[in-house]
């Protein structure tokens, strides 16, 4: 006969439990902290801690020259540095005026739609590992280290790769890394194939589509009202996307679309990113075609014609006195830079990523402001996850592509 | 929509406000008092011309040598209709830096605002939380003012002269 | 290193060890790409990343760690069980790396020991195979009775930890 212990009334219902999803998480998104009222499993309230990864980027700004600091905007949305470097890059060419020739353009294009696609390709597998399907991901990964090999022949670096220059790049692109390129594009054993096989893994199956289908919406008013910009925004529904707002780096010969979604959920945002790969495979693809266009002297010409900002070349520092002057002053980082205030974006994996470059003409710039945006649209997690099961807050936190580097900078 | 159209209707709405009008790089720039800086920003997201109703940024910029004047708080906005860009000033005195909070229309300002309190010390009227953000909550200072230095001030071991601090 | 009874267990416990990824940044990626196919960290018998203190041995952290996040990682590393070893990956776990400022934390060491270092930012998924090799040699030379010893004590002691 066993006894059953009553507890007394109302001591267990109407009680909502604390839960921390504490900056250690499994599953590697990176350090933020959400600190979650439950009421069993529905989430009411949300409170998010940011600033575990805080190392004063702007700060650190302050006293560095304009080369010192491509290293630091690679830090920022690491799983695609190219795309903020290139960022980075574009700022200080509208600030010091440098133009730039079309094949450094089409190049730069290369570079950053595979940075793309390497951010993309990661935040879409970690939305499969998410909801329980751990292939895809080491699927695509293999992928990710094809694109780590073409980094590697241009700029000697695979992941913060630092790559190009205020004008151009480094180093010519090399036979080899035209050919890795070539590699990664091979419809039969590159990339699209797999992206074709990881589409049919996700896209129409049941258990994906029922895990994410009406997981954290948001509808484009509100999106916008929250800062959103990227991918998130395109799946709320709003066609914004920097490249073709304000085109740089001559994304005005491309021929691509712009893919929304409707309702803003997982759903939208993993089919967003998915056609946003496809887009990008496109891009390169133009891209690689424009430059095998250029011949003889032309295809030489990897970098815009700015001795004041640009590294001479070695032959003429040890020949020639205003080379070894001006490699001096590049170096030594004693380049004045004028005076102004300018603010450039690019369309980086998350969205638009801005740069407001304060200079009072010294050396080194006066104030420089990161616009991440990661930061700006993370606050709206709170409204994204109220109602929902904590598993879907998961879910809806992998697929908004949360890089901590971004976040706090 | 062209910079000369926007400047003159911003005149005709607030006459002899508005100074500091610039178009560094081709952005239209401008500067408000302190007060104004909500009713310019209603302003501008509510007139049916004008229609900038994106907050790209908000941050703070110092400058020491402004004195009574040395916070400034810089909002860039974006018009996704036109695809136009402006930004706007608004300066603050540093012993007194009161501004009102733009939260109630736009949320993104909400964490920016955060931000930038947090690193200059900008008090946002208005705001629903203002606490730091990205730094330890149990910092007294606001470090990104020029006269605070970047680097650990109880390292041991790294020799000045060497490191080039 | 006396008896054969401690090569057996040493013998089981290098080719055993469950790593904690401890990922805050640009590391991370490295590290995805180490456990990925191509470098392959499962074959040193790592398949099985736990991410749960109390069922680790090897705690990597990789990435910067700023000084809201140390009492966390002290925290983890309090949480753990002997025997534990610790793993700095990257420049800026090993000594604060490219950012000498304020909020930087500068090297894990100043608040938990630690065993191997790999420098690199990041360093690559070879580097990174290097060192958790020599965190096996470690573990391999390791007697039974160390974590008892007074000198292991006295290491602690110097960090705080009881």
């Amino acid at each position: 006969m066993s006894e059953h212990i009553l507890l007394p009334e109302g001591s267990i219902e109407k009680q909502t439990t604390t839960l921390n999803l504490g900056p250690t998480h499994p599953a590697t998104h990176g350090v933020f902290q959400n600190i979650l009222e439950l009421d069993g499993e529905r989430i009411l309230k949300s409170t998010s801690t940011v600033g575990y990864i805080h190392r004063a980027f702007e700060k650190i700004a302050e006293r560095r020259p304009l080369y010192q600091i491509t290293p630091l905007t690679d830090r920022l949305n690491y799983c695609s540095s190219p795309l903020n470097n290139m960022g980075w890059h574009l700022t200080c060419e509208k600030l010091l005026d440098v133009k730039i020739p079309k094949r450094v353009d089409y190049l730069r294009v290369i570079i950053m739609e595979l940075a793309r696609i390497s951010d993309h390709l990661i935040c879409n597998s970690i939305v499969g590992v998410d909801t329980g399907a751990y292939t895809g991901f080491l699927y695509v990964m293999q992928f990710r280290e094809l694109i780590y090999e073409i980094y590697e022949e241009v700029c000697g670096s695979r992941l913060t790769t630092t790559i190009g220059r205020i004008g151009g790049f480094e180093r010519n692109f090399t036979p080899k890394a035209f050919e890795k390129l070539e590699k990664f594009l091979d419809k039969k054993t590159g990339y699209p194939a797999q992206l074709k096989e990881f589409e049919n893994m996700f896209t129409r199956n049941r258990i994906f589509m029922d895990r994410t289908i009406g997981c954290g919406p948001i509808g484009a008013e509100r999106a916008l009202n929250y800062g959103f910009t990227g991918p998130n925004l395109r799946a709320a529904g709003v066609d914004y996307d920097v490249r073709v707002h304000t085109p740089y780096s001559s994304y005005e010969d491309f021929d691509f679309i712009i893919p929304v979604g409707t309702t803003g959920d997982c759903y939208d945002r993993f089919l967003v990113r998915n056609e946003e790969m496809w887009q990008s495979l496109s891009i390169i693809e133009q891209a690689y075609r424009k430059v095998q266009e250029f011949k003889g002297a032309e295809a030489e010409v990897f970098h815009a014609d700015s001795p004041a900002y640009y590294l001479p070349e070695k032959k003429d520092v040890y020949t020639k006195m205003e080379a070894l002057i001006y490699h001096f002053k590049i170096v030594m980082g004693e380049t004045d830079i004028p005076a102004g205030e300018v603010y450039s974006s690019v369309e980086a994996g998350n969205g638009e990523l801005g740069f407001y470059l304060v200079s009072d003409g010294g050396r080194t710039p006066y104030r420089l402001h990161f616009r991440r945006p990661c930061f700006i649209y993370y606050q709206a997690f709170e409204e994204l996850v109220k109602g929902g099961m904590l598993s879907d807050a998961i879910i809806t936190m992998s697929s908004l592509n949360l890089i901590a580097g971004e976040m706090d900078a | 929509m062209t910079n000369e159209t926007i400047k003159l209707r911003l005149t005709e709405k607030f006459p002899d406000v508005l100074t500091g009008w610039e178009e560094p790089y081709g952005m239209l720039t401008f500067t408000a008092p302190k007060d104004f800086n909500l009713k310019v920003l209603q302003f501008l997201y509510d007139d049916t011309e004008l229609r900038f109703r994106f907050l790209t940024d908000l941050q703070a910029v110092h400058y020491p040598d402004r004195t009574g004047e040395e916070l400034a708080v810089v909002y860039h906005l974006h018009n996704l209709f036109d695809n136009v860009r402006i930004r706007f000033k608004v300066f603050a005195d540093i012993t007194k830096p009161d501004v009102f909070s733009a939260t109630a229309l736009y949320q993104s300002a909400n964490w920016m605002e955060r931000e930038t309190y947090d690193f200059y010390g900008v008090n946002f009227l208005g705001h629903p939380n203002l606490i730091r953000i990205l730094n330890v909550d149990e910092m007294d200072y606001f470090p990104m003012r020029k006269e605070f230095p970047l680097e650990e001030q109880t390292r041991v071991d790294k020799d000045d002269e060497m490191f080039g601090r | 290193m006396a008896t054969n009874f401690e090569k057996v267990v040493s013998l089981a416990r290098k080719n055993s060890i469950w790593p904690l990824p401890f990922a805050t940044s640009c590391c991370g990626i490295e590290f995805m790409a180490t456990m990925g196919s191509h470098y392959d960290l499962a074959r040193f018998g790592s398949e099985r990343v736990s991410f749960s203190p109390r069922q680790c041995d090897l705690l990597m952290v990789m990435g910067t760690i700023a000084k809201k996040m140390g009492p966390i990682v002290k925290q983890v590393y309090l949480q753990m069980a002997e025997p534990r070893w610790v793993l700095a990956m990257g420049a800026c776990a090993c000594s604060g790396g490219i950012f000498d400022s304020y909020p930087v934390l500068q090297g894990i060491d100043q608040i938990i020991p630690v065993d191997v270092y790999v420098p690199g930012c990041p360093p690559r998924p070879e580097a990174v195979l290097d060192g958790f090799m020599k965190i096996q040699d470690l573990v391999n030379a390791e007697g039974l009775r160390r974590r008892h010893s007074d000198q292991y004590k006295d290491l602690l002691a110097g960090y705080g930890i009881q």
